[in-house]
């Protein structure tokens, strides 16, 4: 052990090596080939008779997708969700992170970050059900908003926006207020004795520092958002998502090339936005 | 910058506004779970305990809490070691592909759950011919966990720096010495506040999991997927998801108490 600790010390490489060696493997034998065997299975067919998957290679699965309206429509349905669930989550997450980070007493500041975690660990599943008994005909937003004349906007793609929302919530917060911390008070305070207006030293100082962070907080709600097909069951009525396209076809469709060709999708959704966000230096702050 | 009086009265005002929507519906689930009507209709019909008896002797939901947490241990106990191993690689190394390797780590927890799972379920049934079961589970899960440990560990050696560590090497003590004694002891409220968000993200994952697990596997989201729209089992299931809020503060606070600050809980 001490002879094996010694030649550590001396030689870089070695520690490089020995730190690297499991991680890498794993992820590279689980993760990566498994995506390089998803992009493959993209590529093959299945028999419409006999329903066995033929290996030959065509390109007739990516050509569906690329050119049949059905999926270009539910493309854009669940980017559109998406992008709705990660504006409303970074709205409202940046005044709450900015009151934690900022303005709360430290023991205020604790009780808050504990309030925000915990219901990270009530199950998916329940708040998603809780959200369709909240949202159902004579449930608790009907019984809120029908004396204003509201009422609730019922199954569909609105609910859905608000139950993903909600549940991701938690995920926004959460890299922002870390963020928030990070932002010097030294800064701040630098700005207000130059004579910045509140607005200004939020546009100009706080907001350029928090960059990263909104974006890292975007990445969650984006990403989750995108493959989600569970909430849509439960709230969603009728809709359907890319998520929901990859499930049937995984299942009772029985055609899992034609899913793997469809997952496709939101891989190259998200490898974009990683890629356009590489350079704010958001991913370290994931 | 200074805030007016005003200013953060209303900051103080919207926190609370967020918490009171973020913890309503949690309220309704625990309402929910005493509620006689099973259809769970608002204003609930009349107080009963009867799903709380049921929850208690549900072997099911017994079971399906056992299932998980010993998934989550498992996958969690991957995830420290594998998380921890490549945040000391990547923090203390520089090496050719070094940004790659980094985007290797966040890519299955930035990949929307149904691209792992459809990617894992068809290496492990289309290419490697195993069957599913809780083993194909805990891989997927340790798959996604590494990174809350590699976040925790890494953001910690950034802090950290290595100047107690050099003096520990120059007054003598070897590479294991100097971590069992100087850098492990700094790095424990890290390892704990990762792995208790690894953690979390496995006993409450479904959709890799519904991807992942053979038929005999039951974690608790799959048996709460499969009894969710029961008529008389939604209640239950309430009850179950009541206990498991009560229970979760027990870890979160003891990771506030040790982390003292902000910035580990992530």
């Amino acid at each position: 052990m001490r002879r094996i600790g010694s030649f550590l010390s001396t030689h870089a490489w070695a520690r490089l090596t020995l730190l690297l060696t499991a991680p890498l493997a794993w992820l590279v034998l689980v993760y990566v080939v498994a995506l390089a065997a998803l992009l493959l299975t993209a590529l093959w067919s299945v028999d419409s008779f006999t329903g066995e998957i033929s290996k030959s290679l065509t390109f007739a699965n990516i050509k569906e997708i690329a050119t049949e309206s059905l999926y270009r429509t539910v493309t854009l349905r669940t980017i559109g969700v998406a992008l709705m669930v990660t504006v409303i989550d970074v709205v409202i997450a940046l005044p709450i992170a900015f009151y934690m980070g900022k303005v709360a007493s430290p023991r205020a500041r604790r009780l808050l970050v504990v309030a925000v975690l915990t219901p990270l660990w009530a199950s998916y599943l329940v708040k998603a059900f809780a959200w369709r008994s909240l949202l159902s005909e004579g449930g608790l937003v009907d019984w809120v908003l029908n004396p204003f004349g509201g009422g609730s906007p019922g199954y569909g793609l609105t609910a859905v926006v608000l139950t993903q929302a909600y549940i991701w919530l938690p995920y926004v917060i959460l890299p922002i207020f870390a963020g928030m911390e990070r932002v010097p008070d030294s800064l701040v305070e630098a700005a207000g004795d130059l004579g910045a207006s509140t607005s200004t030293t939020l546009r100009t100082v706080v907001l350029p520092l928090l960059l990263p962070s909104v974006i890292a907080g975007s990445i969650f709600s984006f990403s989750l958002t995108l493959g989600d097909y569970i909430s849509v069951n439960i709230v969603g009525g009728a809709n359907q998502m890319l998520g929901n396209l990859v499930f049937t076809n995984v299942g009772a469709a029985n055609n899992l090339p034609l899913a793997a060709a469809i997952a496709l999708v939101p891989i190259i959704i998200m490898l974009g936005y990683l890629a356009a966000v590489r350079r704010t230096g958001a991913l370290d702050n994931l | 910058m200074t805030l007016s009086p005003l200013t953060r009265r209303v900051l103080a005002v919207l926190t609370g506004l967020v918490l009171v929507l973020m913890y309503a519906p949690l309220l309704v689930v625990v309402v929910n779970s005493f509620n006689q009507d099973p259809s769970m209709t608002w204003p609930p019909e009349g107080f009963t305990t009867k799903w709380w008896v049921r929850a208690f002797h549900s072997d099911g939901a017994r079971d399906a809490v056992l299932t998980s947490v010993q998934v989550a241990l498992a996958s969690t106990a991957v995830a420290l070691l594998l998380g921890t191993l490549m945040a000391f690689a990547l923090q203390r190394f520089s090496f050719f592909g070094k940004n790659t390797v980094n985007l290797l780590v966040i890519l299955p927890i930035a990949l929307p759950g149904i691209v792992t799972g459809i990617a894992l379920n068809n290496a492990f049934r289309g290419i490697l011919g195993v069957q599913l079961s809780i083993m194909t589970v805990v891989v997927a899960h340790a798959t996604f966990c590494i990174v809350t440990v590699f976040n925790n560990v890494i953001a910690r050696l950034r802090r950290m720096g290595g100047n107690l560590e050099e003096a520990s090497a120059d007054l003598g003590a070897g590479v294991w010495t100097t971590f069992r004694l100087v850098t492990f002891p700094q790095l424990r409220s890290a390892l704990l506040a990762g792995g208790l968000l690894a953690f979390a993200l496995s006993f409450d994952e479904i959709i890799v999991t519904t991807f992942t697990a053979g038929s005999g596997t039951t974690t608790l989201p799959i048996w709460i997927l499969n009894n969710l729209f029961r008529p008389n089992q939604a209640p239950v299931v309430a009850v179950v998801a009541v206990m498991l809020i009560v229970v979760s503060i027990v870890p979160i606070w003891i990771a506030q108490r040790i982390a003292g600050d902000a910035e580990t809980v992530r």
